[in-house]
């Protein structure tokens, strides 16, 4: 990679300053965290901001409430949300959040980094000659899509481990600019397109994150990468469900990450379950059900027919978690971890 | 002995820890300049023209050089000097260096670098060996038996197709080893400067200091002499700083040309770009044996991939099959081998060079005998290993040799008889053995001279220095001179200084490679020491009338064997020595036995001694997704006798890991394009993120156990551990899986889809097998034919002297 080119750098300390400053700066302007994904895109030249506006002195970002369920600030490290306290009862969270990347990354990044993680794509994620060897790619600089040469489409993949457990969940996201905020369901800030991946506008800042309350949910998220840490998601499956007391299932959502451009959520397989015990026959019809909608490209790590053929065994591994399964030991084998 | 064998911290551990060791890029000069060098884009083309006069005009540039300033080329190799530091007229692989910017910092080299316009014309890209194979023009390169051929070789011992005639049975089985690289941590980094004299000085993260030494001096067409190299510690090296590489050359003639210091660091790119690396080979095994498993002629067939340019190619050829002999009692053997020239970053020597992809195809067959003998795989490598002091059918002598006792401990320790064929479905055990070298026989350029040499320096201030040429590469070099030094001298490891890796300053040691160092520097250590332990005993003895012989040197004193009271601090005794004889000091050297071959292409092979090593790796597969854990690794290793069990410890766990890294993860793999709208052929993902090798998380407990079997060529009996017990790793792994769940996987890496696909294909009722599925036709020459020690030879080839080549038709 080379060294960074040059830029600017604010470092505001509220939320309206830093939005006023990405307002008057237009595009040109970026927000930065933890820095883990933009820095070294940087290095890349993926992206080459004039101005970076660092958001890690704005303390209300950082704050942690409860009220109707949980707010998590956009600003906490992904380390400070896997120890909350109060966000134990969202396993799929704690266990996305805790397989992402490494210690010192989490350390550094961003629950709100994470959700504005740039997509990510083989032919992308190189450095700067190495692009120019291929004559660059849709994405960036360039005119074709090397993975689907006829595809309009730029099909990097979305990458973040948390949205889709955050979607799950059922969360909300809040954007704030110098003129207006606005929530919405965290699926909706989306688009299934490797370069226009977010909704949020280029003056939007993340401010928050909402959780519904916990009570009678259980979820959880199985990841699917080569190995035990570094690695980025090729499969994230994210499952929640309410269980009545006899273990029927009342209500459910199963979230897929890394298999397009954006996490998403699978309805038809989520209501497979409802009314259900989650005995093995429902487990696997919703598995197969979740799993027809991955659609994995060329364009990741390990082998894509393979990628696609083990969704349904990574849906089935949640589900039989969420039932109460002892999943320690695969869990020890896929993850290398216990979570 | 009080130093040998005891686990002691590293002599050069507290500089590393405590972040004092100097590493190359440390090295900050006054008015120091930076470079950076500019790299092809196209895989294959001609030069038309270069224009670096916008670069040169940028602020902050001092200078452009191009393959105009570089009219001479290198190699490592005396047969393939084929590299230009930077190319003149032709790229051969996307990053070979076309221009070097020097400018006061790296973001203005960068710069310049985007304002240098190169025109080229592009040539047809050739991928892989097939392709090599059959496209005679363009060449890649000019020389070479023909078309994009590099090396073919035939060698044969005894009639093999005889002897496979008059077996019970005969395997035919073609396995692939992909292509990986080092992936040393720190990245390569060089400083040039001129000295005071005028002379140049050039530090670099080199592992062979005097190679890299005679081709600057051929390059910058300057006398040696006035040109010292000083081998930095090396964050790592695994073979992949044993080519002299460009950016020394291109850094070195920038501060000849400037006058200033000029420095350049590799990016992690580059590093991939500069490889030197595991060759991909492909490779057939035709076995015969015996209804009890014994071994009656093995007919091996390798195949290539070399990359873009010679490096050590010629070497590695050899290597893909002169040790097949060694650990197994094997009456004949014939060896055919090709190297091709592709478009790629050039491959080379990686721990175990060229020997790791034969182990694995040879080791796994043995696997598929003993199953189809219904014998056990251990108690048939027993009954077959080889046996010391003996000779093999292409004529390496082998000296001690513990394989019996490697396949014993593993057995035992990791509960081979009670696991093998026996755990619950998904789970297995797979055993695999090797040999390797303890140094080649010969020198890389043909001499008669030492391949080791140490001077001690001794003064009355009590305080010993060791010099000598060998480099620290991570592996403990220094920590084994200064060992080895102190055992003789009786002093501790501690007060020993040691300094290595300098032409200027240290006597010539060959390099850190072939597993050598222990060996040869060891030996040149001990004969050293043992002069100037002599004379300091004559001087002491005189205090005390007796003979020199009556004296014992321990715990840094000198005293009389007899009577350990009557003695003197060695410091006291230096001074007695100094005072005798003046400044006091002493030489010693090693050069290895000459080889018992003497037919064309002996010289690859023959090494002072062997090492030995058995491994048993235990598998979890899930059937449903061909998921691989490993839960746990056992491995035995003959080392003759450990040095400092903490460093050899070291070397096996991380030969373990970086065996386990290649069967499961590794690979250095390119992509091409649609070629209708791409000519183009990059490494498919030149990152330390996407390069997947093992993370500590990753990693299965590991079991070492050291059979010590000293071997009289070698130093207090070592001999080495940094290479062979990478070797039975990758194969133990196949073995594990096939016992696991039942299938078999002939090529790595061995990843969870082709698991996944054998297993298909076993439940459909098809050979349950993922593996390349057949052998090309090359164009091998007529064997140099030698007759085995036992078939009446004397080591002489009875039948053609050397390579002929049959050109295609
Ligand atoms: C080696 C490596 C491995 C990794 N592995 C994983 C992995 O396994 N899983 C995974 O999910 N991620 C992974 N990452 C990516 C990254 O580390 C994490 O996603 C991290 O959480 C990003 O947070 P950050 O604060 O560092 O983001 P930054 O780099 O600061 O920002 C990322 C993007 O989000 C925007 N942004 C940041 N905060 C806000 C905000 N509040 N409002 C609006 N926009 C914002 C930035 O402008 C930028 O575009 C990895 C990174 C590396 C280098």
């Amino acid at each position: 990679m080379m060294r960074l080119p040059w830029f600017e750098f604010r470092a505001p300390s509220s939320v309206a300053e830093a939005a006023r400053i990405l307002a008057a700066e237009g595009p040109d302007a970026m927000p930065i965290a933890g820095g883990t994904d933009l820095l070294p895109n940087m290095k890349r030249r993926h992206q080459t901001p004039r101005t970076l506006v660092s958001l890690r002195r704005i303390e209300s970002l950082k704050k942690v409430s409860n009220g109707a369920g949980l707010t998590l600030g956009a600003g906490l490290t992904l380390t400070e949300v896997i120890h909350e306290p109060k966000a134990q009862p969202y396993g799929a969270l704690r266990q996305a959040a805790a397989q992402v990347a490494t210690v010192h990354l989490r350390n550094m990044g961003t629950l709100g980094g994470n959700l504005c993680l740039d997509t990510r794509c083989t032919y992308y994620n190189q450095n700067y000659e190495w692009r120019k060897a291929i004559d660059f790619c849709l994405k960036k600089d360039g005119g074709i899509c090397w993975v689907a040469t006829a595809s309009k489409r730029c099909v990097a993949m979305s990458s973040t481990d948390c949205a889709p457990a955050l979607i799950a969940i059922g969360a909300k996201a809040k954007l704030v600019s110098a003129t207006d905020e606005r929530e919405l369901a965290l699926e909706s800030l989306y688009n299934n397109d490797g370069i226009e991946y977010l909704k949020r506008r280029p003056d939007e800042i993340l401010t928050e994150i909402r959780l519904p309350p916990a009570a009678g949910w259980r979820s959880t998220y199985w990841k699917l990468r080569r190995r035990g840490a570094f690695d980025f998601p090729v499969l994230g499956v994210a499952a929640a469900a309410r269980f009545a007391k006899d273990g029927t299932v009342e209500e459910a959502r199963i979230a897929l990450g890394a298999v397009a451009s954006r996490p998403f959520l699978v309805p038809k397989a989520a209501e497979a379950l409802v009314g259900k015990k989650l005995t093995d026959d429902v487990i696997a019809e919703a598995a197969t059900l979740a799993a027809s909608r991955a659609k994995p490209m060329d364009n990741a790590d390990l082998d894509l027919y393979w990628r696609k053929q083990v969704a349904a065994d990574f849906v089935g591994y949640a589900l039989r978690e969420l039932r109460g399964d002892d999943m320690r030991g695969t869990r020890l084998r896929i993850a290398r971890q216990i979570l | 002995m009080k130093v040998i064998g005891k686990p002691r911290r590293r002599v050069d551990g507290w500089a590393k820890v405590t972040g004092r060791t100097r590493f190359a890029d440390d090295i900050v000069l006054p008015r120091m300049l930076h470079m950076k060098l500019l790299r092809s884009p196209l895989p294959h083309a001609e030069i038309e023209a270069i224009d670096v006069s916008r670069a040169e005009k940028l602020a902050g540039v001092q200078l452009v050089l191009t393959g105009k300033d570089f009219p001479v080329t290198f190699g490592i190799m005396p047969v393939s000097q084929d590299e230009y530091p930077l190319a003149s007229d032709r790229v051969r692989f996307v990053g070979d260096p076309v221009a070097a910017v020097i400018a006061r910092d790296e973001q203005t080299c960068t710069e310049a670098l985007d304002l240098i316009e190169v025109k080229y014309r592009p040539l047809k890209t050739i991928a892989t060996p097939e392709e090599a194979l059959a496209t005679t023009e363009p060449r890649i390169h000019e020389y070479g038996p023909h078309g994009n051929i590099h090396r073919l070789q035939a060698h044969e011992f005894g009639d093999v197709e005889e002897a496979l005639g008059s077996s019970d049975y005969v395997f035919e089985d073609v396995f692939f080893y992909e292509g990986n690289t080092h992936l040393a941590i720190e990245q390569q980094a060089a400083v040039a400067a001129l000295e005071d004299a005028g002379g140049l000085v050039l530090y670099s993260s080199t592992q062979n200091p005097h190679y890299l030494h005679r081709e600057l001096a051929r390059v910058l067409q300057m006398p040696a002499s006035r040109i010292r190299v000083v081998a930095t510690p090396n964050g790592g090296g695994f073979g992949g700083r044993c080519d002299p590489a460009n950016h020394e050359m291109v850094v070195a003639k920038a501060a000849l040309a400037l006058g200033r210091p000029v420095k350049i660091c590799l990016s992690r790119e580059e590093v991939f770009y500069v490889h030197r690396g595991r060759h991909p080979v492909l490779m057939k095994f035709r076995t015969g044996v015996t209804k009890d498993g014994r071994l009656t002629g093995i007919h091996l067939q390798t195949l290539l991939d070399g990359g873009a340019y010679g490096s050590h190619g010629a070497a590695s050829t050899f290597y893909t099959g002169v040790l097949t002999p060694t650990t197994y009692e094997l009456p004949r053997f014939k060896f055919e081998a090709c190297r091709t020239f592709t478009n790629k970053p050039p491959c080379g020597p990686k721990r175990g060079h060229g020997t790791p992809q034969p182990r694995f195809g040879q080791e796994v067959q043995l696997d598929k005998i003993a199953e189809k003998l219904g014998l056990d795989p251990a108690e048939m490598r027993l009954r077959i290993a080889v046996k010391p002091n003996s000779l093999t059918a292409n004529w390496l002598r082998i000296g001690s040799a513990g394989l019996a006792e490697c396949i014993r401990q593993v057995v035992e320790r990791s509960g081979w008889k009670e696991k093998f064929r026996k755990l619950p479905e998904g789970r297995g055990v797979g055993l695999a053995c090797s040999a390797y070298m303890c140094g080649a026989g010969l020198p890389i350029y043909w001499n008669k001279m030492p391949h080791s040499g140490v001077q001690l320096l001794a003064d009355r201030s009590g305080q010993v220095t060791a010099l000598c040429g060998a480099t620290e590469i991570g592996q403990g070099s220094d920590d084994v001179l200064a060992a080895m030094v102190a055992e003789v001298l009786g002093i501790g490891a501690e007060d020993v200084r040691v300094l290595t890796g300098d032409t200027g300053l240290t006597p010539v040691d060959l390099g850190s490679y072939s597993s050598r160092v222990t060996v040869m520097m060891g030996n040149a250590a001990i004969q050293a020491a043992e002069a100037l332990k002599a004379r300091i005993a004559e001087a002491a003895s005189e205090q005390f009338q007796v003979a020199p012989n009556r004296l014992e040197f321990a715990n840094g004193r000198v005293f009389l064997a007899a009577d350990a009271s009557k003695g003197m601090a060695f410091r006291e005794a230096i001074e007695l020595a100094e005072a005798k004889f003046g400044t006091l000091g002493s030489v010693g050297s090693y050069r290895p036995p000459d080889p018992p071959g003497r037919y064309k292409g002996a010289g690859a092979g023959p090494s002072p001694a062997y090492s030995y090593t058995a491994c048993v790796v235990e598998v979890e597969v899930d059937r449903a997704t061909g998921w691989i854990a490993v839960p746990k690794i056992w491995i035995a290793h003959d080392i003759g006798r450990v040095i400092n069990p903490v460093l050899a410890r070291g070397q096996v766990v991380g030969s373990v890991y970086m065996g386990l890294a290649e069967a499961l993860m590794e690979e250095q793999v390119f992509r091409r394009l649609p070629p209708k709208l791409s000519n183009a052929l990059v490494h498919k993902f030149p990152s330390l993120l996407e390069y997947k090798s093992p993370t500590s998380l990753d990693m299965p407990e590991v079991e070492t156990v050291f059979v010590e079997d000293p071997d009289p060529n070698c130093p207090f009996g070592a001999k080495e551990v940094g290479q062979g017990p990478l070797l039975p790793v990758p194969p133990a792994l196949a073995n594990a899986i096939y016992d696991a769940v039942g299938v078999r996987i002939d090529e790595l890496p061995i990843t969870p889809d082709k698991v996944l696909r054998a297993l298909e294909k076993k439940a459909k009722g098809e050979e349950p097998r993922v593996g390349p599925e057949h052998f090309p036709a090359v164009p091998y020459p007529e064997p140099v034919v030698v007759p085995p020690p036992w078939e009446g030879g004397d080591g002489n080839a009875v039948k053609g002297a050397g390579p002929k080549v049959k050109v295609p038709a």
